[in-house]
C-alpha cells in the first residue's frame, strides 16, 4: 500500500492546524510555512502523476479494510491530473497573496491550506459519502476565503453562495441516501457493479438519485440554470482567492466525469449514460449565455467571471460527447482553462491597483504606470482564453472540435464554440482597449508594481505556452486517462482481494 | 410507521422550502435547519425502519444497518457547523447592509 496517496490530504491539514494554533506567529513565518507546504504539494502531485501514469490503479484503504468495506482513496490518471492542476494554481495564487493580500483578514493561510485539503480529498476519494465530506470541507474553507477582506459586496455575494451551497449539500445527502438505500454500498466501484445489476423496479429510483447528484454537481460546476451565483461571487473575491476559485468549478466537472463514467457509465444497463442527454443542450446554452454575459459585463472582473462560465460550458460539451477523443480534449482544456483563468484574475488585480477608484470598471480611467508590460500580459491571456493560435486554448478547442463526428452534433457544436470564441475576443478587445488606450493623461503614483505579484501572474500566464510546448507528452497522458476512465473492468478489480496495489 | 415518517419528512421539507423562499435571513436560516432535519431523518430511514433490531449480523433474523446512523451523525455535525457559520454571516450582513433581505436591498413594492 502506497502511503503517498494520503499525503496530499494530510499535509495541508497538518500545516493548516499548525497555522491555526500559531495564529499569533509573525506573518513571515506563516507565509513561509504556507508557501513551503504548497511547494511540497506541487512536487508531491507531480510524483503521484508519475505513479498514476504507470497505468495501475492505486488504492489506499483507510484502516486497512478490504474494499468495499471502509473508505478508500483511489489514485488514477484523472485524479492525479487534477491534483497537479490544483497544486500549481494554488502555489501561484499563494505567492500572489503573500505580497500583502493575506493581511486583509485573519487566518488566510490556515483557510487556504484547509481549502487545499478539501480539494485534494475530493479528487482522491473513491467513496461517495467521503466525497460529500470533502465537498463540505472545501466549501466551508471557500466561504471564509470568499469573505476574506470584508465589505458589503463580498458579504452579499457570500450570503448567496453559502445558502445555495447549503441547499446543494441537502440534495447531495438525499441522493447519497437513496443510492445507499438501494445498492447498500457507498464505494463508487462497488456501486457501479450494483447499479449494473439493478432490476427494473430499482432503476427509476436510482435514476432519480443520479440526476439529483447531477443538480448538486451542476451547482458546483456552474452550468446553465445553476450558474447565477458565480459571476458576482468571483468578481467580488480578492484576487488570489478568485484565482484559486478557478479550480472550484472543476471540482463539479470532475465529480460529473467520475460519477457518470463509473457509476452510470456504459455498463449501467437501463441507466447507461443517462446524464449525457441532459448535459449536451445545457452545455451549449451555457456557452451562449456565458458569452452574452461577457459581452455585457461592465468590469474586467465580471468579464473574467463570465469567461469561467464559458469554459465550463465548453468542458461540459466535451463531457456530453463522451468519446475517448472528446474526454482527452476536455482534460487538456481543463488544465488550460484553470491556469489561465487564475492568471487573468491576478492580472486584473494588477491593473486595478494602478487605476485607483476606477478599479477594473470598463470606463475611462487614469493612465497605467506599466501599460506595455501589463498590456502584453493581457494580450497573451486574452489570445489564450479566446482560443486563437498559437496558445493552448487553440489546441484545446481544436481537439474538441475534431473529436465530434460530422453530423448533427457537429452542426451544433462548431458554430457555438467558434462563435463563442469570436464573441469572447470581441469582449476582451473592447475591455483591453478601454483599459489600456482610452486613458486620461494623469497617472496615479500611489501603486508601484510589486515584483512578487507580477512574478505570480506571469508564472500562471506562461503556463499557456508551456502547455503548447509540452503538448505531445501531455496529450499522450490525457488520451491514456480517457481510455482508463472508460475501461470499467479496471475499476471493478479494486474490489477483489489483492486486485489493486 | 412508514406513512407517518414520510408525512413528517414531507411537512418538514415543505415548511423548510417555504421559509427559504421568504428571502429574509432569519427565516432562511430556519428553513435551512428544517430541511437539514428532514434530510437527516431521510438518511436515517435509508437503513430501513424497524424497531428492536440489533446491529449485529447473525444475532437475530433482522438486523439494523449501523452505517446510516454513522452517516447521519456526520451529516448532523457538518450541518451544525454550517448553520453556525450562516448565522454569523447573516448577522454580519445585517450589520453591513442595514437590511435582513438576502439581496442586501429591499425589493421595490
Amino acid at each position: 500500500m502506497n502511503h503517498g496517496l494520503i499525503l496530499p490530504i494530510v499535509l495541508p491539514m497538518f500545516i493548516g492546524c499548525l497555522l491555526l494554533f500559531g495564529a499569533r506567529l509573525s506573518m513571515p513565518v506563516k507565509r513561509s510555512l504556507s508557501l513551503s507546504s504548497t511547494a511540497v504539494l506541487v512536487l508531491l502531485s507531480f510524483w503521484l502523476m508519475w505513479q498514476a501514469d504507470q497505468g495501475v490503479l492505486q488504492v489506499y484503504a483507510l484502516g486497512n479494510w478490504q474494499p468495499p468495506f471502509g473508505i478508500i482513496l483511489l489514485l488514477d490518471r484523472l485524479s492525479a491530473l487534477l491534483l497537479v492542476a490544483t497544486a500549481v494554481l494554488a502555489f501561484f495564487a499563494l505567492l500572489y497573496a503573500t505580497r500583502g493580500d493575506d493581511e486583509r483578514g485573519r487566518n488566510f493561510h490556515a483557510l487556504f491550506q484547509f481549502q487545499l485539503m478539501g480539494l485534494n480529498g475530493a479528487f482522491l476519494t473513491g467513496d461517495l459519502f467521503n466525497l460529500f465530506v470533502f465537498f463540505e470541507i472545501l466549501l466551508i474553507a471557500s466561504y471564509s476565503l470568499l469573505l476574506h477582506g470584508g465589505g458589503p459586496d463580498r458579504v452579499r455575494a457570500g450570503l448567496h453562495y453559502v445558502i445555495l451551497n447549503l441547499v446543494g449539500s441537502a440534495l447531495f445527502l438525499l441522493a447519497v441516501g437513496v443510492l445507499y438505500g438501494i445498492t447498500g454500498t457507498l464505494n463508487m466501484a462497488d456501486m457501479a457493479v450494483r447499479v449494473a445489476a439493478a432490476n427494473a423496479d430499482q432503476a427509476p429510483l436510482l435514476g432519480a438519485a443520479g440526476l439529483l447528484l447531477l443538480v448538486v454537481f451542476g451547482l458546483k460546476a456552474a452550468f446553465l440554470p445553476l450558474y447565477f451565483w458565480l459571476p458576482r461571487a468571483y468578481a467580488s473575491a480578492t484576487a488570489p482567492v478568485a484565482a484559486l476559485f478557478a479550480i472550484m468549478t472543476k471540482v463539479g466537472l470532475y465529480s460529473i466525469l467520475r460519477v457518470y463514467t463509473l457509476i452510470f457509465g456504459d455498463d449501467a444497463g437501463m441507466l447507461a449514460n443517462m446524464a449525457q442527454e441532459w448535459l449536451w443542450p445545457l452545455a451549449l446554452l451555457t456557452i451562449g449565455l456565458g458569452v452574452i454575459g461577457a459581452l455585457a459585463a461592465n468590469s474586467l472582473h465580471g468579464l473574467l467571471a463570465y469567461l469561467v462560465v464559458v469554459s465550463v460550458g465548453t468542458l461540459l460539451a466535451g463531457l456530453a460527447l463522451g468519446t475517448p477523443q472528446a474526454l482527452a480534449a476536455v482534460l487538456y482544456y481543463l488544465l488550460h482553462s484553470t491556469w489561465i483563468a487564475g492568471g487573468l484574475f491576478l492580472l486584473a488585480d494588477l491593473i486595478a491597483r494602478q487605476r485607483g477608484e476606477k478599479a477594473t470598471q470598463l470606463i475611462q480611467g487614469p493612465a497605467l504606470q506599466n501599460p506595455h508590460l501589463l498590456g502584453i500580459l493581457f494580450f497573451v491571456g486574452a489570445i489564450s482564453v479566446a482560443g486563437l493560435p498559437p496558445l493552448s486554448g487553440f489546441i484545446g478547442k481544436l481537439l474538441l472540435l475534431r473529436a465530434v463526428e460530422p453530423g448533427l452534433q457537429a452542426l451544433f457544436l462548431w458554430p457555438v464554440v467558434l462563435g463563442g470564441g469570436l464573441a469572447t475576443l470581441i469582449a476582451l478587445s473592447r475591455a483591453g482597449s478601454t483599459l489600456f488606450w482610452r486613458v486620461g493623461l494623469s497617472q496615479l503614483d500611489s501603486a508601484e508594481l510589486d515584483r512578487g505579484r507580477l512574478l505570480a501572474c506571469i508564472g500562471l500566464l506562461l503556463l499557456s505556452p508551456l502547455l503548447v510546448g509540452l503538448a505531445a507528452p501531455l496529450l499522450t497522458y490525457v488520451e491514456a486517462t480517457a481510455s482508463q476512465l472508460l475501461d470499467l473492468q479496471l475499476y471493478r478489480q479494486i474490489l477483489l482481494p489483492g486486485g489493486a496495489s | 410507521m412508514e406513512a407517518l415518517f414520510a408525512a413528517a419528512l414531507g411537512i418538514l421539507t415543505a415548511s423548510g422550502v417555504y421559509l427559504l423562499l421568504r428571502a429574509r435571513t432569519f427565516p432562511v436560516v430556519m428553513g435551512l435547519t428544517l430541511i437539514s432535519y428532514a434530510v437527516n431523518l431521510f438518511l436515517f430511514a435509508m437503513g430501513r425502519l424497524q424497531t428492536g433490531a440489533t446491529t449485529v449480523i447473525g444475532a437475530s433474523a433482522e438486523y439494523a444497518d449501523p452505517l446510516p446512523q454513522a452517516l447521519v451523525l456526520t451529516a448532523i455535525v457538518i450541518g451544525f457547523a454550517m448553520t453556525a457559520f450562516v448565522v454569523v454571516l447573516a448577522l454580519r450582513s445585517v450589520g453591513e447592509m442595514k437590511t435582513d433581505h438576502v439581496d442586501g436591498r429591499e425589493s421595490a413594492r
